[in-house]
């Protein structure tokens, strides 16, 4: 239990110079977009692939429990899988599928600068190493998720409409008009809100496993993995408050 | 001039500093040797506030940087200047990157002048036309040459190296010693060398800090070192039986 608060306690002072002021902005804004362009160009097709796949996916399955209610209208799915996408499925299943590629590539990557002591040369210098080092990448995170995340409402929705065209489900207009229908904007909101909130937990989390590493090769491997998975439990835990709270 | 008083540190139950005042003079090579475990590299982290000291201070031309806010120690340290042992380039930076870093983050110069005292540096340690190379393609010799070259950009007033030598071969060894030590007098500088390499002791010992189980055992020069006949440090500098029959046999 101690651990626990010594680790919580430690995760909040990093927090705080992560986000204490630059010595010189443009340098944190190079860096923040190049970590922009790491995370959002270097995951967009794995979200891409897996978002489509899902809206298909569950187009397919809602099709195939309908055709048993045969009182239940086709164009429904379309409904089914655009508010599915926004409310759940893109928000969730993107940040588990970044928490895996981003969480421990950044971990890693600061758990090897830690071991290499690439982040005591930059403290020799005097660059506030936790404003350089994990700002810029919370950051990207955080504007990134959420276009990765719109992006992958959008497969998704196509995704289902190919599955239900390519299954003879629904025509195209059956399930456009179910997409459109009952289109309700607060959707989008919480979506929006999960994605901030989902952007921030796995990166910092995974800033701060791999911030604080000490040891060498095993412990970068654990901290990585540690960062994966607490920052899996940390969303999944957001993701209900989220609900729980705004729905 | 860097002075260090009484500087105690322990890391839990282990004591690994347990008293150590030293001063280390401007535009010599000052050398800190000692067994591994002997409290060299403490010592060193220390003195550049990697570490905080339990005890003791550590004093930059009578400034004392264990008193020293946040923000005034950063000042501190945009005069330093320190080569790691497994030099800590940017592996995502090319050569050049790495060099003009420092000169990114702290100052205003143009893109000219960035690239200028860039090459300066980088001609400075004999290392031209390496500037689009990344770390990974540099030899061990290389890597410590892109070291001192982006230690030196800012121009600090005060060098650390740690254990400059480690992985490279005799000569190497031999090159980077004497880069050392030309840079520490061309500059005026105060430089800090944590080694245990008996070479860069002879070569380049202009003051000598032997410490031995986290104390201060002996202090001198590279000319006085030669006249120790027995003890902790004799043991230490003519460790194999080879050298010890050699002293012994040496007219000194």
């Amino acid at each position: 239990m101690l651990k626990i608060f010594e680790q919580l306690g430690g995760f909040l002072t990093l927090m705080r110079s992560a986000f204490s002021k630059p010595e010189k902005a443009q340098m944190y804004w190079k860096e923040t977009f190049r970590q922009a362009k790491d995370i959002g160009v270097g995951s967009l097709p794995i979200i891409a692939i897996v978002s489509t796949f899902i809206g298909g996916v569950s187009a397919v399955q809602f099709a195939y429990q309908f055709r048993s209610i045969s009182l239940v209208p086709m164009w429904w799915i379309g409904s089914i899988v655009r508010k599915g996408m926004i409310l759940e499925l893109a928000p969730t299943v993107s940040a588990l599928l970044l928490a895996g590629k981003v969480g421990s590539n950044i971990a890693s990557e600061l758990g090897t600068m830690r071991i290499s002591e690439q982040i005591d040369a930059y403290e020799i210098m005097g660059v506030n190493t936790p404003a350089y080092l994990i700002g810029p990448k919370i950051a990207a995170s955080v504007i990134v998720v959420p276009m990765l995340v719109v992006i992958a409402v959008a497969l998704g929705i196509i995704g289902g409409w190919g599955a239900g065209l390519l299954g003879g489900f629904f025509s195209t207009t059956e399930y456009f008009r179910g997409v459109q229908d009952g289109f309700d904007g607060y959707d989008v909101f919480i979506m929006l809100v999960k994605a901030v909130l989902f952007g921030f937990t796995l990166s910092s989390i995974s800033c701060y496993k791999g911030f604080t590493v000490q040891g060498g090769a095993v412990e970068i491997g654990k901290s990585s993995t540690q960062a994966v998975v607490l920052s899996s439990i940390v969303m999944m835990i957001v993701n209900f408050f989220v609900a729980f709270l705004l729905l | 001039m860097i002075e260090i008083k009484n500087i105690k540190k322990n890391f839990g139950s282990q004591q690994v500093l347990k008293g150590i005042s030293a001063s280390f003079e401007n535009g010599k090579c000052n050398l800190i040797i000692g067994k591994s475990g002997s409290g060299k590299t403490v010592t060193l982290k220390c003195m550049v506030g990697l570490f905080e000291p339990d005890e003791g201070t550590i004093l930059y031309d009578g400034r004392n940087i264990t008193e020293m806010d946040f923000h005034a120690r950063k000042d501190i340290r945009r005069e330093i200047g320190m080569l790691f042992q497994g030099t800590a380039l940017f592996d995502s930076l090319t050569v050049e990157e790495n060099v003009q870093f420092p000169l990114d983050m702290f100052t205003n110069q143009t893109a000219a002048e960035k690239l200028a005292r860039v090459n300066f540096c980088l001609g400075r340690v004999n290392l031209p036309n390496t500037n689009k190379k990344y770390p990974g393609e540099l030899s061990g010799g290389m890597k410590k040459r892109v070291g001192i070259a982006r230690a030196i950009v800012m121009n600090p007033r005060y060098l650390f190296c740690d254990e400059p030598n480690s992985g490279l071969d005799p000569k190497t060894a031999i090159v980077i010693d004497h880069l050392i030590k030309e840079i520490t007098e061309e500059y005026n500088i105060t430089t800090v060398v944590n080694t245990h390499d008996m070479n860069s002791v002879m070569g380049i010992g202009d003051k000598v800090v032997f410490l031995h189980e986290g104390l201060k055992y002996w202090e001198g020069n590279n000319k006085e070192i030669m006249q120790i006949t027995d003890g902790e440090l004799f043991d230490f500098i003519f460790a194999s039986d080879f050298l010890k029959d050699l002293r012994r046999n040496a007219k000194y």
